[in-house]
């Protein structure tokens, strides 16, 4: 099977290029990534169809396998429409991004760092609490004149303990 | 009738649980006229068999047989009473009671159900239901910590031996070959005899179940649920936690004991966890204050004891097993329920407290009285002769069984031990309620006064009352239980070879003695608690495995932070570099395995055309351009060149309508960017740098380089017949058109590409969605409301105007609009009397193009997409040239109605064949003659190209009426003319 080597090497500096733009923080290169890397897919899908040959313009004389096969050029076909559809959601994205926060910008997600910083002290799981001697909850007496169970801790999160329950 | 349960309660109050309590009634009457069919002399029992699953062997089957029978009697017997006892117990206004009722009642029939199944996997399905209802149950109060956190500790637990349990079930039902209960016990004895691999897994099945029931049975080591667990309101610790569901393990040890009782870690895991609990819960119960508690610790002992007899596997062991299983469901449930009372009349249960309630309610006093009593094995009560039974297994066990009498007889002493420590926290648990307290030594002389006790009601009573009686009961007549667990023992090998039996007197034997023996050690260790309170004092605390279950749990959230710390980094550079960096690794490691695979192949390098190289080399300067340009329009534009040289690419290949749409869309994307981007600043920055920038360039050459060999690859496995060989026939015969492509989209492929216009549309509204956020946007007014000039002024300076913007003004205020509808409205400085006219000409013309595209499509170049494209094209000058309000004139009809025909058209076509007899997007061609245009042939897909062309118009206006109209305003209302905030470092960034 013929091997068109210039397709498939602009395929791949696209490829590379693209993914080089894709990981940098600024959402316009994004963009712009994207659409390297829809225009390389592409060209796999053409590369994949063989060999160069006639428009698919059904003629009665020309056997079949003269043409350029049709049918990725089908799937480019429809990969290039919703390519530029998918553009122009994100230019708008940037665009009001930009509106909002003036920033153009990939940040960092704050709720993510959030929960990898969070406390290991659960006040519903750890904290002291009084035991109760009664279901009538009127009945048990005020938790400071109770025993108590105490707070489970480490050693390692012993600094986190300026949270404490009062009561229940 | 669970479900029905809160509507009962919004009517009838706490009244409602004497309803649901008669359901379990009913169906204990019902289990009682079942006698006859469990005890028939043909020893074939009633089975209920609904296939559920059968492909996986899983079936809703239930047996009932002499373990059944019994079980559900205590279970139902018990659950009437609980429930009936629960309407004296909660008042009327408590929260949430009509929820309480449904759980109460549907625990008691999943336990039911539990003990009645005859199927693996269904058992286990009942296991983890009373699991989650034991969950909701404990946590009834749920305003209060305490019951919430006992609730989540019961339910870690116990799931987690349910998980063990369910991997154990599935080994045994695989080893087994079945997953029917009764089928595997048959088969039992072939699978404890097999040797290898089947039996050590056998073995390793067997003991995870095991570890299901020491979970559900609160053995050490996880044994600190249950006292946890007595959180929950006492009707609920009375039935769940003494009577039915801490029976589940006990149950299931039973079920199982007659086949697997030999294998390898049974006798272990049962006889030495069963009696360390035993031991344990009974020195714990004699250190706690909380009347519930000292019940709890008991339950705890008891389960223990319970465990090592039911385990043990010989005849005489069956039989006391199941008769102490009894007897402690009717004192346990009796004694909670007692418990619950005292608590319920005088507000706590805590035993420092409580003095001279026997004199306040001396008939609960009665009650109490027997249920402990039972509880301690005194005669002539039910607890004595099961205890007695029992002592009598184990002395036949030492005596005569395969474990030798060292070992033996040192299970005996063990369980004498237990039993001491019983009656010692019974006494204590029946003084602690009733007796009238002295003052410690030393402390004041006057008696502590007597608990205010409020009067009890003789229906609340009623239930541990009736428990009592049957006690009673039990005690004096026990061959009737003998009769009834009598089936069930009789298959396990017996080691006396007298046969033994539940009596209340047998003489002067072993067990009577041991039974004086441990009267006489209890009674002792009751009189002197106060030193022995004083020794357990002393005495270094055991580990404390609540605590240290706790803690276990912190050390799991410590984990749990640190790994979603190391993986959700929140930083999208991480996950990219990450997916990709797998992609590449996984197809590489995939093409090195298939190495030999492709790289035996022939494969003829084709160059390409010399205009293909040319192109080639265009676009990967310009994708190289695009990656290092500092300014944003730069990079923009670059970009555009990579584009337009792929469409000259597809053209040398034989691709004319992919090289035309591509022409097209790169040039409304530039046209789009530049109006999106304007208000952004001109500059590029680059945030990345260093190792990172390093890691970019591998990943980014990495991958190019793995796409490029997977095309090589892809290509010399092109070797088959391509389907599409058949397409060019196809689209003429049967699509009726000469573009092959077009009738690929348009009828062949017609499903894909509808579902490609409806991403289309939504990404239209997306775009107009981000801009106008609300609303597609009022339609924008007329031109002729707008001031000549006024549209986009830009500052004039003052003093006189230079010669040529006096006549750009003097051109641009004639009042007339002599090019474009709305051009007049711009300012003066912003038009351009060339575009205009050129617009003006060639509008139209681009339309009529448009329109050609679009019906030519079907036989030559073109079609819906590119067609779609052109018009928009056309727009977009007319936007450029005249503002948004020429925009305004030129589309009067709003992109989201355009949108809408385009995709109605379209499933128009899809569904029309479906009423004319034919299939889904099936077309049809019409010939006719027209007057003008000659003969016609018109195949109906075209309307489905009509709707593609209507749904990408509708994009481009939504494009441009968003990035470009709707941005104008802003600017023009000065939103985009907000100080710029440095937006450099204002997070922490790091990855």
């Amino acid at each position: 099977m013929s091997v068109n080597l210039t397709l498939l090497l602009v395929m791949g500096v696209l490829y590379a290029i693209g993914i080089y733009l894709l990981l940098e923080r600024s959402l316009t290169r994004v963009l712009l990534a994207l659409m390297l890397l829809a225009n390389a897919t592409n060209l796999l899908l053409l590369a994949t169809g063989g060999y160069a040959g006639l428009a698919p313009i059904f003629g009665k004389d020309i056997p079949a396998t003269a043409y350029n096969d049709p049918l990725p050029q089908a799937f480019i076909l429809t990969s290039i429409v919703i390519s530029f559809a998918v553009t122009a959601f994100m230019l708008s994205l940037i665009y009001r991004s930009w509106l909002l926060s003036r920033a153009d910008h990939i940040q960092d997600d704050r709720e993510d760092r959030r929960v990898a910083r969070q406390e290991l002290f659960d006040a519903e799981e750890d904290s002291e609490i009084a035991i109760e001697v009664s279901d009538f909850h009127e009945n048990n007496q005020p938790a400071g004149s109770r025993e108590m169970i105490p707070e489970v801790t480490l050693k390692k999160a012993a600094v986190h303990h300026a949270v404490k329950e009062g009561g229940e | 009738m669970a479900l029905l349960a809160p509507i009962f309660f919004s009517r009838w109050g706490r009244a409602a649980f004497y309803v649901l309590a008669a359901v379990p009634a009913a169906s204990f009457a019902w289990l009682l006229t079942q006698y006859g069919a469990v005890y028939s002399a043909t020893g074939i029992n009633p089975v209920l068999d609904v296939p559920w699953i059968p492909a996986l062997g899983v079936n809703l089957t239930f047996r009932m047989d002499a373990l059944a029978w019994l079980m559900s009697l205590l279970v139902l017997g018990v659950g009437a009473l609980v429930l009936a006892y629960c309407a004296r117990y909660f008042k009327t206004d408590d929260a949430g009671l009509g929820g309480f009722g449904a759980q109460l009642l549907a625990f008691a029939g999943v336990m039911f159900g539990l003990v009645t199944a005859d199927n693996l996997i269904l058992l286990f399905v009942f296991w983890e239901l009373t699991t989650v209802l034991s969950y909701l149950l404990i946590g009834h109060a749920r305003t209060r910590i305490a019951a919430r956190r006992a609730a989540l500790q019961a339910l870690v637990v116990t799931t987690f031996g349910g998980l063990a349990m369910l991997v154990g079930l599935i080994m045994v039902g695989e080893g087994a070959g079945t997953y029917s209960i009764s089928g595997v016990l048959a088969r039992a004895p072939q699978l404890v005899a097999a040797t290898g691999t089947p039996g050590t897994v056998l073995d390793i099945g067997v003991a995870l179940v095991l570890v299901g029931a020491v979970t559900k049975s609160a053995l050490l080591p996880f044994h600190f649920w249950l006292p946890g667990a007595m959180a929950a309101p006492t009707p609920v610790s009375a039935y769940l936690h003494a009577a039915a569901m801490v029976k589940a393990g006990i149950y299931l040890v039973a079920r199982l004991a007659p086949g697997f009782s030999g294998t390898a870690h049974w006798q272990l895991l049962v006889t030495v966890l069963g009696l360390a609990t035993m031991l344990v819960g009974g020195w714990r119960a004699l250190r706690q204050h909380d009347l519930k508690l000292i019940l709890a610790y008991g339950t705890v002992s008891q389960l223990g004891f319970l465990m090592v007899v039911v385990g043990l596997g010989s005849r005489e062991a069956a039989l006391a097993g199941m008769a102490m299983v009894l007897a402690h469901g009717l004192f346990k449930a009796a004694l909670f329920l007692v418990v619950g009372i005292i608590d319920h009349q005088s507000g706590t249960r805590d035993i420092r407290e409580l003095s001279g309630v026997f004199r306040s309610a001396p008939a609960l006093g009665v009650v109490a009285l027997i249920g402990a009593a039972s509880m301690a094995g005194l005669p002539p009560l039910a607890g004595f002769v099961a205890k007695e039974s029992v002592f009598a297994a184990f002395e036949a066990h030492a005596r005569y069984g395969s474990a030798g009498h060292v070992a033996g007889f040192t299970v005996l002493a063990l369980m004498v031990i237990g039993s001491i420590l019983t009656f010692a926290y019974s006494a204590r648990f029946l003084w602690g309620g009733f007796a009238r307290k002295r003052p410690a030594p030393g402390g004041a002389a006057a008696p502590v006064a007597d608990t205010p006790f409020k009067s009890v009601d003789w229906l609340f009573l009623g239930a541990p009352a009736l428990l009592s009686l049957l006690t009673v009961a039990y005690g004096a007549y026990p061959q009737l239980a003998e009769r009834w667990i009598a089936p069930y023992s009789a298959p396990f090998p017996a080691n006396d070879p007298h046969p033994q039996h539940l009596l209340l007197w047998h003489g002067v034997t072993l067990p009577l003695v041991l039974s004086a023996v441990v009267v006489g050690g209890g009674l002792a260790l009751f009189l002197l608690r106060r030193r022995f309170e004083s020794l357990q004092a002393r005495m270094p605390a055991l580990v404390d495995l609540e605590r240290l279950y706790r803690q276990a749990i912190v050390v799991l959230d410590l984990v749990a932070i640190w790994v979603t710390g190391r993986t959700q980094r929140g930083s999208l550079f991480f996950y990219l570099a990450v997916i990709l960096g797998t992609a590449i690794a996984a197809v590489s490691a995939v093409l090195a395995t298939t190495g030999p695979d492709w790289l035996g192949r022939h494969y003829t390098v084709d160059g390409g055309t010399p205009f293909q190289v040319i192109a080639g080399v265009v676009i990967v300067v310009g994708a190289l351009a695009a990656a290092r340009a500092s300014k944003r329009f730069m990079a923009v534009l670059m970009v555009s060149v990579t584009g337009y040289g792929v469409a000259l690419i597809f053209a040398l290949q034989g691709a004319p309508d992919l090289a035309l749409t591509q022409m097209l869309v790169e040039t409304i994307v530039l046209v789009a960017f530049v109006l999106a981007m304007r208000s952004l600043p001109p500059g590029l920055r680059e945030r990345t740098r260093g190792s990172h920038k390093l890691l970019r360039v591998i990943l980014g050459a990495a991958f190019g380089a793995v796409m490029v060999v997977v095309g090589v690859v892809a290509m010399g496995s092109r070797i088959a017949t391509p389907v599409s060989l058949g397409l060019p026939a196809l689209a003429y015969t049967g699509g009726g058109g000469l573009n092959v492509v077009n009738v690929t989209l348009v009828d062949i492929r017609a499903w894909d590409t509808f579902g490609e216009i409806s991403v289309l549309a939504i990404a239209a509204t997306g775009v107009a969605s981000l801009i106008f956020v609300r609303g597609r946007g009022q339609r924008l007014a007329r031109a002729e409301t707008v001031e000549t000039g006024s549209i986009g002024r830009v500052g004039v300076p003052d003093g006189s105007p230079s010669p040529v913007a006096e006549l750009a003004r003097r051109f641009a205020v004639v009042p007339g609009n002599p090019w474009l509808v709305a051009g007049r409205t711009l300012a003066p400085e912003r038009r351009s009397i060339i575009i205009e006219v050129v617009t003006r000409l060639v509008f139209h013309s681009i339309m009529v193009l448009s329109i050609y595209l679009l019906l030519a499509g079907h036989n030559g170049t073109g079609g819906g997409f590119a067609g779609g494209l052109v018009a928009g094209l056309a727009l977009t000058i007319r936007y450029l040239a005249g503002g948004r309000f020429e925009l305004a004139e030129a589309t009067r009809v709003s992109a989201g109605t355009l949108l809408g025909l385009g995709l109605a058209a379209a499933a128009l076509t899809a569904l029309a064949p479906l009423f004319l007899g034919g299939e889904v997007f099936q077309s049809a061609i019409l010939s006719f003659d027209l007057p003008v245009f000659g003969h016609v042939k018109f195949v109906t897909s075209t309307l489905f190209d009509i709707g593609v062309y209507l749904v990408v118009v509708g994009l481009v206006i939504d494009v441009l009426r968003s990035l470009g109209s709707e941005i104008d305003q802003h600017e023009e209302d000065g939103i985009g003319d907000i100080t710029l905030i440095e937006d450099d470092e204002p997070l922490e960034v790091g990855r």
